[in-house]
């Protein structure tokens, strides 16, 4: 990677364009339009030549890490290869001309059909909605249908959802969007959702529970049959928060667990791409006493990111039933190597076996003596960009002050595997030597770390800012 | 035995991982999951397939879609997507990232998001945009809570009749259950009501208001006196807005508007049967606190070379929870890219002459549709790319007639008008084929 320095704004020459359009042949433009309803000011886009575009957003691109380049560690978020075969059958134009409102989609319905029936057949539910364009937008989705039910039945005293304190930072904040007041379970010494902390939660008021699992630790959620048991007993709902979903992959579907709704990430479990942020699509999968409740939720514009659904559903072609049943054994073996292989230099705070992903707490030598500070869980992270390895998730969960939280997946090569646990041991004895190597990291990226404080205390948002 | 192609995992590589976690199988990493729960079933799911398989799979799907030419907006504009946006977009380095927070190693999705950012602003006239937001409905939706975040003590949002029907359905929803009350502001003649407004704000209750640039009847609507009549009563004015139309028409900047949101989707985004697109807004400085979704700064690093970063943070979710201005933790980053790319290869100049051709074309459907004596005029408010007719004919016959010569356009309204869209896409031939084939109906 290289650092190169310029804005499209800055490559601007009065003149020069970028496009070809056809000739005007009506004799018609739009100053024909009352000057009143028209557009007075300058528009400063740039004007640049096609060649000057191309050029620019490729030396962009050689400053980014992706999939593609290098592995990524990154818990939570399920970075796997995305297959290229994903992104022809999205790019075919029978799928990418099609007007969302026009007639003749029978090929189109016939992708989000089939999609439908196979995550039914992998999580067991019994029918997804498409339009939720991600994760937070699925979960968001998913309580809107767990309020409709309790609304339904004329239950409106139900306005609480309880969420446990691992949980992903969407799932309060999409409880507070749908309007429910969020009531925190704790974790137990185990990392698991304490039974004992939440029978007292439970009650006339309560919507359901948002639970994930395995859960944000890594962890299966191994009392869920009785929490199952627990929360419908008192009139609630329980929501599957599919972001872990990887590792039940071919072991364990959620509607067997007793889940009345649920999203999954097509973007994370299914293969698609991230985009550097999105599209991703968080289809919703309701249990079958709730399948009349989804054409009352309109939740985006048209019919979802259609595009991603091709994607997922080319993927689950490619592996069929026969490698669907391994993606998650292989991503949870893999997981649990890397834990066994670095616990000795990282603290590890629940020994347990661990499902795709699992969390560290620091380094178990960080170096620090008087007058000399440790290496932090940040300082390790940054570290690991000069190796070219992307950093793992970091700080989060909450539960520990110094997270690290670690998910190979299934398409990680036991060699890169190494690689990386042989940087990881590496940057623990750098660490151990002298921590200002970590802190001073990273050395070897297109920049160094960047001034937060000043970004956030002087906003500058737009190129005309910087003028 | 055979491996699958996406997955490394030799039996060797296998036994290795599986002896130093001391387990004696993939099956024993599952223990702690009660019996009762293992799927022991087969999943009904095809065998795998070959690519080759999967690829005729699809392009036989593909092929069951009918190919229209596209003659109806609503939302979803066929504007043309230069070669140069998929090519650019489909780099890996692009496509294959994750959201930038390791900015160290993420400074080209950064530094695309400020120039978007940048190119936002400039459409709208606003001082600040977020790093998009899904589509144009929900970022009209987060702007219905962000009106009710600046102002105080105020509990209504307006939002106007003549919005395309599918952003009120998603605002509607949103507010069902955010607990946000909806009043709506009547049409007349085709546009919002000024006099309708006014009667809604003498209750000193409403947070915001929701209107269209181009509304549902493609008419450019004359807002003078909407910002005027609100700021009196300490609301903000949001509009919904073509992105792609403001290079022309007057910009909410100009109408003194405070929030600007709407579909990026005309801006080189193709159709894709409604999606990907991607939402935007924008909004004065005052309010940039209280804007949902990601927004990129430029600072410099430790070298004092000028970077970029995800800042403002202490507004997202992973921070603030359900304190949070909204629960959006992505954005539709790539689809940010194909516009940042289509407005570089357009440029000013470009943005004006599609308008033209747009506009040129629209006008000519129009006054030809007229002339076959088959609709008559509903509004005679001025109209951009878009507008709509009162059919003197049966709407299924003539919608079926023009789907037979390979046409997408008479889209039937609630109203029960006929909606027509014409982009620079669509030739004078191809217009005049449409024409002669509404005058056989």
């Amino acid at each position: 990677m290289k650092y190169y320095d310029k804005l499209i704004f800055e490559l601007s020459k009065p003149g020069r364009c970028g496009y070809t359009l056809p000739e005007n042949g009506y004799g018609r433009c739009v100053k024909e339009l009352p000057a009143e309803l028209c557009r007075q000011v300058p528009l400063p886009l740039p004007e640049v030549s096609e060649p000057d575009v191309v050029r620019h957003y490729t030396n962009l691109s050689q400053m980014n890490f992706g999939v593609d380049t290098g592995f990524y560690p990154l818990g939570s978020c399920t970075m796997k290869y995305n297959p290229k075969i994903n992104e022809e059958v999205a790019a075919m134009p029978g799928f990418t001309a099609l007007h969302p409102l026009q007639p003749g989609t029978d090929g189109a319905c016939a992708v989000i059909n089939g999609l439908d029936k196979a995550l039914a057949a992998i999580t067991g539910m019994a029918k997804f909605t498409f339009e939720p364009c991600a994760g937070a937008h699925g979960e968001l989705t998913g309580l809107m249908l767990m309020r409709s039910y309790h609304m339904a039945r004329g239950d409106a005293a139900r306005t609480k959802v309880i969420v446990p304190d691992s949980a992903h930072g969407t799932n309060p904040a999409s409880a507070a969007v749908c309007g429910l007041e969020v009531v925190e379970v704790k974790s137990n010494a185990q990392g698991l959702v304490d039974v004992e902390d939440l029978k007292p939660l439970l009650g006339p008021e309560i919507a359901g529970i948002m639970m994930t699992n395995p859960n944000t630790l890594g962890l299966f959620e191994k009392e869920i049959g009785e929490i199952a048991a627990l929360v419908h007993a008192c009139g609630g709902l329980l929501y599957y928060d599919g972001a872990n979903m990887n590792p039940m992959l071919g072991v364990v579907r959620p509607g067997d667990m007793g889940f009345d709704i649920m999203h999954l990430n097509l973007h994370k479990t299914f293969s698609t791409p991230h985009g550097g942020g999105g599209p991703g699509s968080g289809p919703v999968g309701v249990a079958a006493h709730l399948v009349s409740l989804l054409p009352t939720i309109k939740v985006s514009g048209f019919h979802g990111n259609f595009g991603v659904m091709l994607r997922a559903y080319a993927y689950i072609l490619m592996l069929g039933r026969q490698n669907v049943k391994l993606a998650g054994k292989y991503a949870t073996v893999s997981a649990n190597y890397i834990k066994e292989s670095l616990k000795d230099v990282y603290k590890l705070p629940i020994p347990t076996v661990c499902k795709h992903e699992f969390v560290f707490d620091g380094l178990v030598n960080d170096g620090g003596e008087e007058g000399r500070e440790g290496a932090t869980t940040l300082d390790v992270a940054k570290r690991l960009l000069d190796f070219g390895f992307h950093a793992p998730t970091i700080y989060f969960p909450l539960l520990f002050h110094q997270a690290l939280m670690i998910e190979p997946t299934e398409t990680e090569s036991l060699e890169t595997i190494d690689a990386f646990i042989a940087v990881m041991r590496r940057i623990a004895e750098e660490a151990a030597a002298d921590p200002s190597l970590l802190k001073s990291a990273p050395h070897c990226a297109p920049i160094r770390r960047p001034d937060e404080t000043t970004a956030a205390r002087q906003p500058v948002l737009q190129y005309r800012d910087t003028l | 035995m055979a491996g699958f192609s996406y997955f490394p995992h030799t039996e060797e590589d296998l036994r290795v991982m599986l002896d130093k976690i001391g387990v004696a199988s993939l099956d024993d990493l599952y223990s702690d999951v009660p019996a009762s729960f293992l799927f022991r079933g087969e999943y009904d799911l095809p065998d795998a397939m070959s690519e080759q398989q999967v690829r005729d799979f699809f392009e036989s799907l593909a092929a069951k879609n009918t190919r229209l030419k596209v003659f109806v907006g609503a939302g979803a504009y066929d504007h043309y997507t230069p070669s140069v946006i998929p090519y650019i977009t489909s780099r890996s380095e692009f496509l294959t990232a994750y959201t930038p927070y390791q900015a160290e190693i993420s400074q080209g999705t950064l530094r695309y998001i400020f120039e978007y950012q940048s190119m936002i602003c400039a459409l709208t006239g606003m001082d600040v945009s977020n790093a998009s937001l899904y589509d144009g409905p929900t970022a009209a939706a987060e702007a219905m809570k962000m009106a009710l975040a600046c102002t105080k003590k105020k509990t209504r949002v307006l939002l106007s009749r003549t919005l395309l029907p599918h952003v009120i359905r998603v605002v509607e929803t949103y507010a069902r259950f955010h607990g946000v009350e909806l009043g709506y502001i009547d049409a007349k003649d085709g546009q919002t009501s000024l006099e309708s407004l006014q009667a809604s704000l003498a209750a000193d209750n409403v947070a915001g208001i929701i209107v269209p640039a181009l509304n549902r009847y493609g008419i450019i609507e004359d807002f003078t006196g909407f910002a005027e009549a609100v700021h009196a009563r300490k609301g903000v004015v949001i509009e919904y807005c073509d992105p792609s139309a403001l290079a022309v028409v007057k910009t909410p900047g100009e109408w003194d508007f405070d929030i600007a949101v709407g579909d990026g989707q005309p801006l080189g985004i193709p159709l894709s049967f409604g999606g990907p697109y991607v939402g935007f807004m924008a909004c004065r400085k005052d309010y940039v606190r209280k804007m949902p979704g990601r927004i990129v700064g430029q600072t410099t690093d430790a070298d004092g070379k000028r970077c970029y970063v995800l800042t403002l943070q202490a507004r997202e979710q992973h921070i603030r929870r359900e304190k949070a201005t909204s629960n959006i933790c992505s954005n539709e980053s790539l689809m940010a890219l194909y516009v940042t790319v289509y407005l570089s290869l357009m440029g000013p100049s470009g943005m004006k002459k599609v308008n033209c051709l747009s506009y040129a074309g629209a006008h000519y459907l129009h006054d030809e549709l007229l002339k076959t004596g088959r609709f008559e005029e509903v509004f005679t408010k001025p109209f951009l790319k878009e507008f709509v007719l009162n059919p003197r004919v049966d709407i299924k016959t003539l919608q079926q007639k023009l789907q037979d010569g390979g046409f997408f356009a008479a889209l039937a309204t609630e109203e029960g008008y006929v909606s027509f869209c014409v982009t620079e896409k669509r030739s004078k031939e191809e217009i005049d084929a449409l024409v002669a084939l509404v005058k056989e109906v």
